[in-house]
């Protein structure tokens, strides 16, 4: 049997696969549904200072088995309210990784030093939703921000610090290397691909915000090429999200140079139980491979290669 | 996948429920919902009060949103997505179905393909008052009884419904309990059934926004209204500490019944 633990610098996890943030967050049952199904880790939905209803509906488009558009708008029952639902998730030893979004370095101060106090075992920043106004990518397209941002987290929290950058940017690796500059423990790439629909029918953009995300098998080349890039810029550990619903896919970041990833759209059609299946498919094809361990993986497609 | 549609017709059913038509190919069971778009506003979900031939939703007005649909008329173009969710089990066996204001929809279908089905029917149905009474002329030819009940007394039973449901409980053997309707409702049907050990299926509502089950606005307890239901047993119900106190907002926060109602745009004109 392959050995799944990984470890996100000092963070060491049992399975390789987390649940992104976003999905199942709004209710911590839902985030230990995951965790018991057998994720290595959750992270939170991205949480902000006040409640927020998001947009209204339509918030999704959905593209059948290649992919899903989003435009939720960062609903979350702010921070205060979300605290009972972080204990909630953290009863009986879930692993929980709280993301946070806020307009400055200021605000993801407060809300770093309020989501440190919940247990979290880290936190992740969302410098990345591509459709909200003032916030995640407006501000995490900015390097001279990612910097500032993840450097006042680094200063309120002892906590490891994983800065969540956007695939939405001309070089995606720069917002790593910015946030590493800022003193961050991972990064986390990519979040969704800007994007929308338009109804023929209507005359009209589909999404109530007009802009959205891209997620789901789409989208999964364009993480490869974010993370496999950040790999050859920065020395901290890549956490791979984008379009991950196979064995291989999942796989295919760890070869990138990941050292964990997360699932996020395959959930709709493979509920908790992809987790498990998933964790079991790996396992078998790291025997298939004669690869002892899922660490092995990491990077290793860089190996004899030149710099891309 | 979503697409666009043309309302065919619309039948005023109560003075505040609409019943809008559409033709739509995608097949479509008992008890599932589809989600509901007006162009221009919100999009909600709504449980198909008919699933063969024309497609149909029965709407009563209780938000802007659901104000703007039952306001919409033959021709008007609306976006739909579904069906989406569970089934209710239309096997051959004696149904109680109790239906509680515009509840009824979800459970008029359900009927009509388990007496086809060749199983019996009996109806109890509630509401606030007489003219708010919901398909009980639909259900008449189908059931071996009909029972009415409302708030005001304008009709049958003078009291809740569930009053009736206790008493025909006892009185009759049923095989199985449908319901919907306000949850608090729900919940005393569930506990006078299940006193005399006959199961119930609930279709509950929860606020919904992706219907996919990913985005977690529609938790009750460690299940997803949208995948894992919106058909649930009652006594899966009865464990989880939400059923009939609290639902949650946009926002995700909890909400006990009987506040109001949320809302994420202002009224529409």
């Amino acid at each position: 049997m392959a050995d799944l633990r990984t470890r996100v610098g000092a963070l060491e996890l049992r399975s390789p696969l987390l649940l992104a943030s976003g999905i199942w967050g709004e209710s911590g049952v839902s985030l230990r549904r995951a965790y018991d199904a057998g994720a290595g880790a959750v992270v939170s939905k991205s949480i902000g200072s006040e409640p927020r209803d998001g947009y209204p509906n339509p918030t999704i488009e959905e593209y059948g088995s290649w992919g899903l558009l989003n435009a939720m708008g960062l609903p979350n029952p702010g921070m205060v309210a979300y605290r009972g639902e972080l204990a909630a998730a953290r009863q009986g030893g879930a692993v929980v990784i709280g993301s946070i979004f806020g307009h400055d370095a200021s605000e993801f101060r407060t809300l770093a030093l309020a989501m440190a106090e919940t247990g979290v075992a880290a936190l992740e920043l969302n410098l990345s939703c591509p459709h909200a106004e003032g916030l995640g990518s407006e501000i995490g397209g900015d390097p001279t921000l990612v910097t500032e941002i993840t450097r006042a987290v680094k200063e309120a929290v002892p906590l490891p610090v994983w800065a969540k950058i956007t695939p939405n940017a001309a070089d995606p690796a720069a917002l790593a290397v910015a946030a590493v500059a800022g003193g961050a423990d991972a990064i986390t790439a990519i979040n969704t691909v800007r994007a929308m629909a338009i109804d023929v029918d209507l005359q009209r953009p589909v999404l109530t915000h007009g802009l959205g995300g891209l997620s789901g098998p789409a989208v999964k080349p364009i993480g490869l090429a974010v993370v496999w890039q950040i790999y050859e810029r920065v020395q901290i550990p890549i956490v791979g999200v984008g379009g991950i619903s196979t064995v291989d896919d999942a796989l295919q970041y760890l070869l990138a140079g990941a050292s964990a990833v997360q699932i996020g759209t395959a959930i709709t059609h493979g509920g908790a139980g992809l987790f498990s299946t998933l964790n079991a498919g790996i396992s078998h094809r790291l025997d298939e491979l004669k690869i002892p361990s899922v660490t092995a993986l990491i990077g290793a497609a860089h190996r004899g290669t030149q710099s891309v | 996948m979503r697409r666009i549609r043309t309302v065919t017709s619309r039948v005023q059913e109560t003075p505040s429920t609409v019943t809008l038509r559409f033709f739509d190919d995608l097949p479509a069971a008992p008890g599932q919902f589809v989600m509901l778009w007006v162009p221009g506003d919100d999009e909600l979900p709504m449980s198909l009060s008919f699933c063969e031939g024309e497609r149909g939703v029965t709407v009563k007005s209780m938000g802007a949103t659901s104000a703007h649909i039952t306001r919409l008329q033959e021709g008007d173009k609306i976006g739909v997505r579904g069906p989406y969710g569970n089934q209710f089990d239309v096997a051959p066996r004696h149904i109680l179905l109790v239906g509680g204001g515009s509840g009824t929809a979800v459970l008029a279908p359900a009927a009509e393909a388990l007496v086809r089905g060749g199983g019996e029917l009996t109806v109890a149905l509630g509401a606030t008052t007489g003219p708010e009474l919901l398909f009980a002329e639909r259900l008449r030819p189908l059931a071996d009884a009909v029972h009415l009940a409302t708030d005001d007394g304008s009709e049958g039973y003078h009291g809740f419904v569930t009053d009736v449901v206790t008493r025909l409980i006892t009185m009759q053997s049923f095989d199985a309990v449908w319901t919907c309707g306000p949850e608090v409702m729900m919940s005393k049907v569930e506990a006078a059934a299940s006193r005399v050990g006959v199961p119930v299926w609930c279709s509950v509502e929860r606020h919904m926004k992706c219907a996919v089950g990913i985005c977690d606005a529609c938790a009750l307890g460690p299940f997803h209204v949208c995948q894992d239901g919106p058909v649930f047993p009652g006594a899966t119900l009865r464990r989880l500490e939400e059923f009939a106190h609290s639902h949650r907002d946009p926002s995700g926060r909890k909400l006990p019944f009987g506040s109001p109602p949320p809302t994420t745009l202002p009224p529409s004109s």
